[in-house]
């Protein structure tokens, strides 16, 4: 089982956190055409490498952060941040 | 009788003999005896039958892997005889022979095999397709497997987590050796032995040997380190997350121990590998290995005249063995360029040998010792991918991983001293490194205790490489035997199965399934790539291998459920309902009354008096702030800005996919103070779905959180004569209908117990009330109702009154009468949609979905017949035909109306009121049914709650 550092708990077992998914931002929802929400509710990279993606801390702190993990080796690079910092829609 | 005299490495304590029964006969033997030793050491020679062929089968590694040695012991089919430890009165039975071990009348298929090649199975049982269930019959008494009894006692299994710095897979010499030397360096080490004791090859060995695994354990003892024997690490995962299978327990028949490695040493030392050739599979042929363990640990002679053929020191060392042991040898050395070609002999095993250059020499035993299989298992799972060095005739690990380290014989070779020189210097390495994981770990904790010092550089890898050994590559003789012993597959299978396309080895792997046996490889892995490699005419190494996939060994489906952590929650109430006659039904995690022996009777009697239920597990969530109600706008379909202190709404939730999620009301007890109900099933859920938004989108939003489903004790107060009870325990509230209205709320103090508050909503459909108590005093309050309300005739309820009782109401629960695609437009209340919003979880695909005339919608269902209550799941068909156009979602027999009612999805075609379905009932019976006007089956005006 993956060790997944919360920024405020520490490493913890993937099993204490939900693994929400890849981040993606969440278009207007009274301009958004389908394809564009539907990609947001679907589409997903998955990329064979980095990827910036989200998790909760579900049984810890309850806070959502974001981690960058390279899905190959799973490492995981960057320092977490709060979901908050990253701006809300692009 | 072929006991020998006491041996000096023997393992048996022949102080204490023990008696047990082999097929229903008496058999004798001593403790420290394995089920394998006794058997052989009582002349048995045959213990099974091969799984297609039915041939009869001796030992041939005799140890855990052994593809021969699985019998049936009482009620446990699948023992590992080799390994399994005697016990008095132990019932050991050969598995699946028919009708006796000795007679195999299905041996038949035997004389037929040159017909039943590889995907002899995918072909002939095939067509006719009709004729498949027989087929299967058939086949399933071919299966390998013991016996399975339904009536065997439940047995307690464990788990344990365990967070060592260094675990050790294997207690051999290096084993032991990297163990002592990581614990020596300050490592917390878990030394885990797949046998009964430490020692690994050197229990068989010499003297020399001997002394040393008994040097090296006596360290372990002394040295802090913590050893669990008869276990297996079956498998290394991510993060060096390992799980150990402990066989032997105090307590439990198994435990799965979870334990978190900084770092893994892998030390299994090398399996023996089988030479194939003609009758290699008859009883006596065995592994050099198999011989010594009989010779020296349990002083068994497994035959008289043996003729040992070797490539190696070990097999040379067998000889030794067997000659002291009183057996006339005779060695066909492979180094010399001499060869075996042919076992010869009938159903009682082996009889003698052809040699290569045509000899025939008698034998009642017939020893191997042809070279070496590198159990990379745990490296495998690491992401290694070991590559065959040709002149060792054996795979490497090819990778380096930071935290998973292999010694012993998976390294290299070379003399005692130099393995154990490499293991001592991998114990310290693997010490060093598992400091620096913990620093790292340390240093992740943000706050937590302050690191101390700056992170150590990762240790390099500075141990002396350790030597291969040049090794004869002996695979295959000129003649077809066996490769895979347990799935009863030939070479000759395999050449045929290769010459129809199945060329690769993962191809050849499942068309054959060489490898897929209880044996799992251990023994056939490299046979099966060298067979293949030499019917493609490439070498080993481009052939490849398989890759090892975890469990290394067998884990029991006891172990991996093992003890259940997940807690059990009740009410205060509980204790009350225990001792008052009510039936509980499991509820997520909640115990809860599911009735008190009448559901139907308590359902009455809410409807003409008053009942009261526990309903406790109701999602509560406490929700305080300025911009609570942007929060509640935002997750409810409907509008929120506006609701006044002392009133509750309705609201139901829908994902960003606009499929239903939730429901349950709310109610604003204070300025900036709400509480929310949310479904019993559904409170996590929301309560991770209000949160996503406050962290995510809506940071700004002022918001507080608290679950409090368990701070509240839960009362439903039901019935025409509810107002009349909470009034006699009420006194600070005006109850009057008039002030006290339906969908409000109010701050209460019930039977003296301030702080609670309730609310008059209704999803019985009768006048009700929800009190909310602080939950310390819910027994208080729950025994004051029922002693209040004795004259009105209260009686507690339960959830199937409950479910009765809003059925006839029309109220749908979310994930019963909805599912994973039924969106808000579908349940018929347009009211709760307000797309004038700016924006609520949703919005869009509600929005399209109101154009949708293609998805099913909820109706209220009633069947002509009144009697007939067609079950929940019954499908809804197009009469005269099959195509399903709707189901029923729920179904009870209404005790109010003495009448069969439904709730149920249906295509929109045939959803107006009075449309006229046809239902499936369970039967294959079709009976006739009418969609109604309304979901509520009585009271669709609501005048009852609202009284």
């Amino acid at each position: 089982m993956l060790i997944v550092p919360c920024p405020n708990c520490g490493p913890r077992n993937a099993a204490d956190l939900r693994y929400v998914g890849e981040s993606r931002p969440r278009p207007d929802p009274n301009s958004a055409s389908a394809k564009e929400w539907r990609a947001y509710l679907y589409e997903r990279a998955n990329p064979a490498g980095m990827l910036r993606e989200t998790w909760y801390c579900r049984s810890g702190c309850r806070r959502y952060f974001v981690l960058e993990r390279d899905t190959v080796s799973n490492e995981f690079t960057n320092p977490p941040t709060p979901v908050a910092k990253l701006g809300k829609r692009p | 009788m072929t006991r020998l005299p006491a041996q000096p490495g023997e393992v048996i304590d022949r102080s204490r003999p023990v008696d047990f029964t082999w097929n229903g006969q008496a058999m004798s033997g001593f403790a420290g005896d394995t089920v394998a030793s006794a058997l052989v050491a009582g002349g048995v020679r045959v213990v099974s039958r091969s799984m297609k062929y039915r041939r009869p089968r001796g030992y041939i590694s005799n140890d855990y892997w052994d593809p021969n040695g699985l019998v049936q012991v009482g009620d446990e089919p699948n023992v590992r005889s080799a390994h399994r430890l005697i016990e008095p009165g132990m019932a050991v039975e050969a598995q699946n022979v028919w009708p006796s071990l000795e007679r195999d009348l299905r041996a038949v298929t035997g004389l037929a095999s040159r017909f039943l090649t590889a995907g002899f199975y995918y072909k002939t049982f095939m067509r006719p397709a009709w004729l498949w269930p027989t087929y299967e019959k058939v086949l399933a008494t071919f299966s390998p497997g013991g016996r399975i009894d339904p009536d065997t006692p439940h047995r307690y299994h464990d788990k344990r987590y365990a967070h060592p710095d260094v675990v050790v897979a294997g207690g051999g010499p290096t084993g032991m050796a990297a163990a002592l030397a990581a614990a020596g360096a300050g490592a917390r080490v878990l030394l885990v032995e797949h046998c009964h004791r430490l020692g690994g090859h050197l229990l068989w060995g010499d003297e020399h040997d001997r002394a040393l695994a008994a040097e090296l354990a006596a360290a372990v003892e002394t040295a802090g380190v913590e050893v669990l024997v008869d276990s297996t690490v079956a498998g290394r995962y991510e993060d060096n997350w390992t799980g150990i299978v402990q066989r032997s327990h105090p307590v439990a028949v198994e435990r799965l121990v979870k334990a978190r490695a900084k770092v893994l040493i892998v030390a299994p030392g090398l399996i023996e590998r089988p030479y194939v050739f003609d009758g290699n599979d008859k009883p006596g042929v065995m592994l050099s290995g198999a011989v010594r363990r009989f010779v020296n640990m349990y002083a068994v002679r497994p035959g008289s005249a043996a003729v040992l053929f070797t490539a190696n020191p070990d097999g040379d060392a067998a000889a030794i063995d067997l000659e002291r042991a009183g057996a006339e040898v005779t060695v066909v050395d492979a180094r010399r360029g001499e060869g075996i070609v042919r076992a010869l002999g009938g159903s009682k095993g082996v009889e003698g040998v052809v040699l290569a250059d045509g000899r025939r020499l008698d034998c009642d035993l017939l020893v191997t010792a042809a070279g070496w299989t590198a159990p990379t298992s745990l490296l495998n799972m690491s992401g290694d991918r070991p590559v065959y060095d040709e002149a060792a005739a054996r795979f490497f690990p090819s990778v380096s991983i930071g935290n998973v380290l292999a010694t012993g014989g998976l390294a290299g070779d070379g003399t005692l001293d130099e393995l154990i020189e490499h293991a001592m210097a991998t114990g310290r390495l693997a010490a060093a490194r598992a400091r620096a994981v913990s620093h790292r770990l340390q240093a992740a904790t943000a706050r937590a205790v302050p690191v101390n010092g700056e992170e150590p550089e990762w240790p390099v890898d500075e141990r002396p490489d350790l030597a291969r050994d040049p090794h004869p590559a002996l695979f295959r003789s000129t003649t077809h035997g066996v490769v895979d012993f347990s799935e009863d597959v030939s070479s000759k299978d395999m050449v045929g199965a290769a010459a129809e396309g199945y060329d690769s080895v993962e191809l050849l792997k499942r068309y054959t399934t060489a490898t897929m046996g209880p044996s799992q490889g251990k023994l056939e892995t490299v046979n099966t790539v060298a067979v293949l490699a030499e019917a493609r005419g490439q070498t080993i190494a481009e052939v490849g291998t398989t890759v090892w996939r975890p469990p290394y060994a067998p884990v029991t489906m006891g172990a991996l459920g093992g003890r259940l952590f997940e807690p059990v929650r009740v009410s205060s109430i509980h204790p009350w309902h225990e001792a008052n006659g009510a039936v509980f039904m499991l509820a997520g995690q909640w115990i809860r009354p599911d009735h008190y022996g009448d559901p139907a009777g308590e359902a009455l009697n809410t409807r003409q008096n008053v009942g009261i239920m526990d309903v406790t597990p109701l999602g509560k969530l406490d929700l305080r702030g300025p911009d609570v109600p942007q929060l509640l706008s935002h997750l409810y379909t409907n509008k929120w800005m506006k609701l006044a202190v002392g009133s509750v709404r309705y609201g139901i939730m829908c994902g960003e996919d606009g499929v239903i999620l939730d429901d349950g009301v709310t109610g604003r007890i204070g300025d900036q103070h709400y509480m929310m109900t949310t479904t019993s099933s559904g409170a996590a859920t929301v309560w991770e779905w209000a949160e996503n938004w406050l962290q995510t989108e809506h940071p700004d939003w002022r918001v507080h959180v608290t679950p409090v489903t368990s701070g509240y004790t839960s009362i439903n107060v039901a019935g025409p004569k509810s107002r009349t009870l909470v009034r006699r325990l009420v006194g600070d509230v005006d109850l009057d209908p008039e002030a006290f209205r339906y969908m409000q709320v109010r701050t209460a103090t019930v039977a003296g117990i301030r702080d609670c508050f309730m609310w008059r909503i209704g999803f019985t459909g009768e006048l009700s009330f929800e009190l909310h108590v602080p939950a310390g005093h819910g027994l208080t309050v729950w025994e004051a109702l029922l002693e209040a309300g004795e004259d009105l005739g209260i009686r507690p309820f339960g959830v199937e009154c409950q479910r009765i009782m809003r059925l006839e109401k029309g109220h749908f629960i979310v994930g019963q009468d909805t599912d994973g695609l039924t969106k808000l437009p579908a349940v018929g209340m347009p009211h709760l949609l307000k797309l004038d919003k700016p924006d609520f979880a949703g919005k869009p695909e509600l929005t399209w979905a109101l154009d949708d005339t293609s998805t099913p919608v909820l109706v209220a269902i009633q069947p002509t017949d009144p009697s007939v209550v067609p079950d929940e799941a019954s499908q809804i068909v197009r009469p005269g035909t099959d195509e399903i156009i709707g189901r029923i979602t729920s179904s009870r027999m209404s005790p109010t109306l003495e009448r069969s009612v439904c709730l149920g999805q249906v295509l929109p075609e045939v959803s107006r009121p009075g449309s006229e379905l046809t239902v499936v009932m369970i039967d294959g019976r079709r009976i006739t049914a009418r969609v109604m006007e309304h979901h509520a089956h009585i009271d669709p005006e609501g005048e009852r709650v609202r009284g």
